[in-house]
């Protein structure tokens, strides 16, 4: 009778141990999931925090740029010696930014990208290769620009990019070309009243590696956010903030409110709230060590700026008047300084 | 045997047959109780427990003393023909069955729901391929996509109902198909709020476009890939019960046989008769019903199996291909949609994601051609498959000339060879697609016309067996009765 019983016990045994090993199985890959995703999104947070420290290591961002000059250098040689079709300079541009850079669906059956960053390209390309239109768009998602730039895959990006220090450690600056600031959006009916404890408890949208996010996350940090609103929301490109906020998923979008505009013009019942709570400007960013094209752009853009018939003005006057106001005086960049000698 | 209590004094002994009570002696040697040879307590010591005797037992030792005479014999010979024939009648009837309903599931349910679910992926995957080649890749949408789009959410939303009446509730089956029938609205509905924002000239309409694709592609394909997967399940698990061979009934059947066989001879041999009618009509009746069962399962049987080889297999690859043609055509509006905004790096080289997707699809499409080439078994199958190849060839070649376009910086011209009105890809896969669905039709009919045949021969089987065994029951039962009469 002892030894049956013992046996029984010797297959409980087995079985509980059995049983202790599935369980185990199942769930170590489960937690190692989790702990990889939690250490994953952890690092994508502290990278803004390193951004900000570069921020207060550096001075005006947007002086740092080389003094213009129109003589060629390797890199623009390089560019010249494309052959036949690909004679072309490449561009990373922005397909989706409401009177910056995007598609006009009913301009016709053609699909040619238009807007304020565009006209600025075909200025460039008309200087370096003698052709406006000998240009190659390539689309690219706002946390791609700096990637784009450094594997080459583009000559230059012109996308509505801020000048600040993060990114002058990766890619070279033109002198800036625009100036605006974050500012945020959100429906007229809402009681948020702009960058202040209005934004307490609510949800805010920025696009993914842009300026609108490191900011944030670095004000939440220092207490001028209040801890209680969300930040997590980023999406690939700034317009896709406006979906969010249309579908409720989101109450209020902080991006340039060069771009805010833009949004505000495509839904009337959004604004933008408050003023812009900082100072930023677009640059034409290119690779670190191009510093023919970097001085050659900063000449094309000292011309584009003289030029008053067919320059900054009027180009500002087509795209941006109609959402930034008739008066370009807040848009317009300061007087160039070019602090950078190497 | 009870005891009834008939004193308040506990019976001597188990054995003892009640008696006044007298002081205890050897008990006499009680009278056997009739017709049973139960040992009586004859023991000078009676056994320390009383033992109960089963029924069984009671039985058996019944049995065992009818064996002794030949009525007796002839009568459990008789019993034990009957019930052999019923049960195999029944078995039968019930293996049968079984066999009959699934061989209809898979012709009339499963096969049908298989191929619903195939269509519910290719109507939502081709939906979205004409929404973004309508207007995400230039201007308006023209009326041909946009009745193409409104047609594939049609034929999704109504096979949806359909897989929906025919699953059961409970199964994961039917949460898969509840989540599809939520999506479809949102999915419908972003795609609206981009036509209307497209029109007004926005690019946010652009915005929910993408919106809408990033559910299409991340929810809804994968949850209609994952119903295709369940339905097919379903489908070989049918197979698997209509097809295996009856071997209860098919043993039952010659055991029965076996038994009639020896009756008759038994008869034969104590009476020198030759043939009982009664046996021989239960011998005919069983030998019917075997031979119906062995024949009825192996048409049925083959007709499934060939039903299976040149219908299903062929359907899954013929699905699988538009498939995977579907995806092609997908990522190959993508990758102007995008316009190199997705890169993906394989080895040291940097690809445009979408494209590189498209490569690893159309190499897909050809492999499932290549096999459905192989499966067609007639030139009608062949045929359009042939055709099919004959259009992937010059896609490939098509969409290398626009991808160099592309390449070269020459958007529009790259679009006008993708989407564009004359000498597109489009119209390669336009020409690939509806050659697979002249391919789908004919292996479907091939298969109902195989599988139908399969099920048609098991019809009335179930039926008629149990009919044939009562009267084959009734028979041995009169045959052996007619011999039993003569002993009165």
């Amino acid at each position: 009778m002892r030894s049956t019983l013992r046996g029984w016990g010797g297959v409980t045994a087995m079985a509980v141990v059995c049983a202790l090993v599935a369980f185990i199985a199942l769930c170590l890959p489960r937690t190692a999931v989790t702990t990889d995703g939690r250490a994953a999104t952890r690092t994508a947070h502290t990278t803004p925090t390193a951004q900000t420290k570069a921020d207060e290591d550096c001075d005006d961002p947007e002086k740092q740029t080389l003094a213009p000059s129109s003589a060629d250098g390797d890199t623009i040689q390089a560019i010249k010696n494309r052959e036949g079709e690909k004679r072309k300079l490449i561009v990373g541009v922005d397909q989706n930014s409401y009177r910056w850079g995007y598609r006009n669906p009913n301009s016709g059956r053609t699909a040619e990208l238009e807007g304020f960053d565009i006209d600025l390209v075909h200025r460039i390309a008309e200087d370096i290769l003698g052709d406006p239109n000998a240009v190659q768009f390539k689309a690219i998602p706002t946390d791609q620009r700096i990637p784009a730039i450094k594997d080459g895959r583009v000559d230059m990006v012109v996308r509505t990019m801020t000048i600040n220090c993060a990114r002058i450690k990766d890619v070279a600056f033109s002198a800036p070309y625009f100036k605006t600031g974050q500012q945020v959006l959100a429906p007229k009916s809402s009681p948020v009243k702009g960058y202040d404890d209005t934004l307490a408890n609510r949800r805010i949208c920025t696009a993914a590696g842009s300026t609108a996010y490191s900011t944030l996350e670095a004000d939440q940090k220092k207490g001028e956010l209040p801890s209680t609103t969300d930040i997590s929301t980023t999406v690939p490109n700034q317009l896709d903030c406006l979906v969010r906020l249309q579908l409720g998923e989101v109450d209020a979008v902080v991006t340039d409110g060069a771009l805010a505009a833009s949004q505000a013009a495509q839904d009337p019942t959004v604004q933008l709230k408050g003023e812009a709570f900082t100072a930023e400007y677009y640059g034409v960013a290119m690779k670190k060590d191009a510093d023919d094209l970097v001085r050659r752009v900063n000449q094309i853009l000292v011309d584009y700026r003289g030029d008053t018939a067919n320059g900054w003005q009027a180009s500002y006057d087509k795209w941006l008047s109609a959402t930034l106001g008739k008066d370009a005086k807040k848009s317009e960049p300061p007087a160039p300084e070019y602090l950078r000698r190497t | 045997m009870t005891y009834p209590p008939k004193s308040s004094a506990p019976p001597p002994g188990p054995n003892l047959p009640t008696l006044p009570a007298v002081p205890a002696q050897p008990a006499p040697p009680a009278p056997a109780p009739t017709g049973t040879g139960t040992g009586t307590g004859s023991s000078p010591t009676p056994p320390p427990t009383p033992r109960r005797r089963t029924a069984f037992a009671e039985g058996f030792d019944q049995l065992r003393a009818a064996a002794t005479t030949e009525p007796g014999r002839l009568r459990i010979i008789g019993a034990l023909l009957a019930l052999l024939v019923i049960a195999f009648g029944s078995v039968t009837a019930w293996q049968m069955t079984a066999r009959a309903t699934a061989a209809d599931d898979v012709l009339t349910s499963s096969q049908p729901l298989s191929s619903d679910a195939a269509d519910i992926y290719r109507s939502l995957a081709d939906a979205n391929t004409a929404a973004s080649s309508g207007f995400l890749a230039g201007g308006q949408e023209t009326a041909a996509t946009r009745d193409r789009y409104e047609k594939d959410i049609r034929t999704a939303a109504e096979k949806l109902v359909n897989a929906a009446a025919n699953a059961d509730p409970d199964s994961p089956s039917t949460a898969t198909i509840a989540k599809l029938n939520r999506l479809l609205p949102e999915y419908k509905g972003l795609v609206e709020r981009a036509r209307t924002y497209n029109r007004q000239g926005f690019p946010v309409g652009g915005a929910y476009l993408r919106y809408a694709n990033e559910k299409m592609q991340q929810q809804m394909l994968p949850a209609a890939e994952d119903l295709y997967k369940k339905e097919n399940q379903r489908l070989r698990a049918d197979y698997a019960d209509a097809t295996p061979y009856p071997w209860a009934a098919i043993a039952l059947g010659v055991a029965a046989l076996a038994a009639l066989a020896w009756a008759q001879h038994r008869t034969y041999q104590r009476t020198n008769r030759v043939l009982n009618h009664g046996l021989v009509a239960a011998t005919a009746t069983a030998t019917v019903v075997l031979l119906w069962l062995v024949v009825g399962h192996s048409v049925a049987r083959a007709g499934l199996n060939d039903s299976y080889d040149h219908g299903v297999r062929s359907l899954n690859v013929l699905h699988d291909a538009r498939i995977a043609s579907l995806k092609a055509r997908g990522n190959e509006n993508l990758t102007l949609v995008a316009r190199g905004a997705e890169t993906k790096k394989v080895g040291d080289e940097t690809y445009d994601a979408y494209d590189y997707d498209f490569g690893t699809d159309i190499k897909a499409l050809g492999r499932h051609l290549a096999a459905a080439g192989k499966l067609a078994d007639d030139t009608s199958g062949e045929q359009p498959v042939t055709a099919a190849v004959g259009n992937m060839k010059e896609w490939q070649k098509r969409h290398t000339a626009a991808r160099e376009q592309d390449e070269n910086g020459n958007y529009q011209q790259a679009l006008d060879r993708v989407i564009g009105p004359r000498g597109a890809t489009g119209e390669c896969f336009d020409s690939v697609d509806k050659n697979l669905h002249t391919a789908l039709v004919h292996e479907e009919t091939e298969f109902k016309r195989a599988a139908g045949d399969g099920r048609d021969a098991l019809t009335g089987l179930a039926a008629g067996a149990a009919v044939l065994a009562v009267l084959g029951a009734a028979g041995a039962v009169l045959g052996i009765g007619r011999r039993l009469s003569e002993y009165r």
